[in-house]
């Protein structure tokens, strides 16, 4: 019975010892370079898996206008803070040029008059922001795989980079935002540079004049004031080396989860 | 068999534990492996996922919300009249102050405090890396765990409940007997009780759900499986979802620990950890 007692008692103590040295050890652990370098390994997992069930390229969800929210929470930069881009959303954008340029046969400068006169795509889609909430808007804007194919992509061509007019992260090239995206997610029906949102013209907070809509995707990958689109092979030697602004800060390249 | 010490002459024992007991082979290695694979799994998966929540504090039904729209659930900070912070907790129509620990701990606006959280700073990238790492790891384990319990019979021998067992009458007595912490001995106790079967199987669901709620959170998985968004109601609802079920899991783990100390913990994680159980063949007496 004592025993019993005695060694309850024990369990007890060193349950409780073990469990807070578990925890505080747990908060350590959680932020080591090593381990974090060893369950980074979960991302290509989750992208291997996804490319695999997505590979026949189904659309993301569409919605009815009916489904669209009251209000669009707009996130990150709402108005960018350099004066050559504030100069052009003065001019309504009429002098800005959409450059489309690396590794292409033929490099594209295309003004916003020039993108809607190309054939566009209208979509009422879920966006996902990587906090947890959601909203839903409809987009309409070229697509992507359109453009690149009118540019010619040469066979190196992996990745498409959108560099942006905001400094998210600051004055300086290190703030700049960015994002980048495969040529899988680049050529899917539903990746549009949207110029207009629920018919109206793209707003400031959203991404004017055009943002970046990879609908199978979480938020920031939506890059938004998108000035030039560069086709490149690789991705270590833009910005921090990450593929984007937030791939920069530890978030995962791949935001399909 | 344990050297009982018997009653002479309609005595009463002189050592009440030492009843005669027995003891069997109760868990195969598979059970508790994945037990505590689980374990582990659980505690990173719940700390990190309060990191993740804690990026956007609220929850809604249905398949938007956001900021501007009407939160089922809020962790939410509000300034006192003396301009102090003030955590506010909403769930419904429920709604109370709740400083120190949520929406406001150590006088910051978080919406679980940092020792419930992984990383215990503000690390959003952070706590997702761990959950989706974890995630895997969770989805693996109990993926052995269903198969092997399908095709040896686990489920169909141990967890589901026998006819009798399922009779309300059965069911009320198992009631008593819990409230009362009386512990069955003989023949039933070498088996789960119709309570714990029942636990069990619901927890097993419960992990299940945790893990669709989740997959159906990601942009990626509705476009192979818009059937999820259908079935959870969208994505705020399923996301709403996997945190009613986080919480009904927590509270299965703390009842499972308070039993496992009732029941005699050093019986009961030996078991779990070699196989071996003991129970007490009769009453002595």
């Amino acid at each position: 019975m004592t025993d019993a007692a005695l060694s309850r008692r024990g369990m007890i103590v060193a349950g409780t010892a073990l469990g807070g040295l578990l925890l505080s050890g747990c908060d350590r652990l959680s932020q080591a370079p090593q381990a974090l370098k060893f369950i980074d390994k979960a991302e290509g997992v989750t992208l291997g898996v996804q490319r695999l069930v997505l590979s026949g390229q189904p659309l993301a969800k569409e919605f009815k206008v009916s489904d669209i929210s009251p209000t669009f929470k707009p996130n990150g930069t709402f108005t960018p803070s350099d004066p050559a881009y504030l100069a052009m959303e003065q001019n309504g954008f009429t002098d800005w040029r959409l450059a489309v340029g690396g590794l292409v046969n033929r490099p594209l400068s295309l003004s916003l008059d020039q993108l809607k006169a190309l054939p566009n795509r209208t979509q009422i889609t879920r966006h996902d922001c990587v906090e947890g909430w959601s909203a839903i808007a409809q987009w309409t804007g070229p697509q992507l795989g359109g453009l690149l194919h009118a540019a010619g992509l040469q066979p190196h061509a992996r990745y498409v980079v959108f560099h942006c007019a905001d400094n998210l992260g600051g004055p300086g090239d290190g703030g700049k935002y960015y994002e980048s995206i495969d040529l899988f997610d680049a050529f899917h029906p539903q990746t549009i540079l949207a110029h207009t949102m629920n018919n109206q013209p793209l707003a400031v907070p959203h991404g004017a004049p055009i943002r970046l809509r990879v609908e199978r995707q979480l938020g920031y990958k939506q890059a938004k004031y998108v000035m030039a689109i560069e086709v490149t092979d690789r991705l270590n030697h833009i910005g921090g080396g990450h593929g984007g602004f937030w791939e920069d800060r530890g978030y995962e390249w791949y935001a399909g989860i | 068999m344990s050297d009982a010490v018997m009653p002479i002459d309609g005595g009463v024992p002189e050592v009440a534990s030492a009843l005669p007991t027995q003891t069997i082979y109760r868990h195969a290695i598979v059970v508790r492996a994945t037990h505590w694979i689980n374990v582990i799994c659980l505690t990173f998966l719940l700390l990190s996922g309060l990191q993740i929540f804690n990026a956007h504090p609220m929850l809604y039904w249905g398949q938007y919300g956001a900021d501007a729209d009407p939160p089922f659930v809020s962790l939410g900070a509000v300034y006192a009249p003396d301009h102090s912070l003030r955590g506010v907790t909403k769930v419904g129509p429920i709604k109370f102050t709740s400083t120190g620990l949520f929406g406001v701990s150590h006088n910051e606006i978080r919406g679980y405090p940092s020792w419930l959280t992984l990383p215990a700073s503000r690390d959003l990238a952070t706590g997702r890396r761990w959950h989706f790492f974890m995630a895997w790891i969770f989805v693996l384990n109990g993926l052995i765990y269903l198969v092997s319990s399908a095709i040896n019979g686990h489920f169909r021998r141990d967890l589901v409940p026998t006819k009798a067992q399922l009779r309300p009458r059965h069911i009320w007595q198992n009631i008593i007997d819990h409230a009362r912490l009386k512990h069955p001995v003989g023949e039933d106790a070498k088996t789960y009780n119709v309570l714990q079967k029942l636990a069990y199987l619901g927890v097993i669901l419960l992990m299940t759900l945790m893990v669709l709620t989740g997959l159906t959170m990601s942009p990626g998985v509705d476009a192979f499986a818009p059937g999820l968004m259908w079935v959870f109601g969208g994505r705020q609802s399923a996301r709403t979802i996997h945190w009613i079920c986080a919480n009904l899991i927590v509270l299965f783990v703390l009842v499972h620990i308070i039993e496992v100390f009732i029941a005699g913990v050093a019986n009961e994680i030996g078991s779990m950890i070699t196989g071996r159980y003991t129970y007490r063949t009769g009453e002595g007496h």
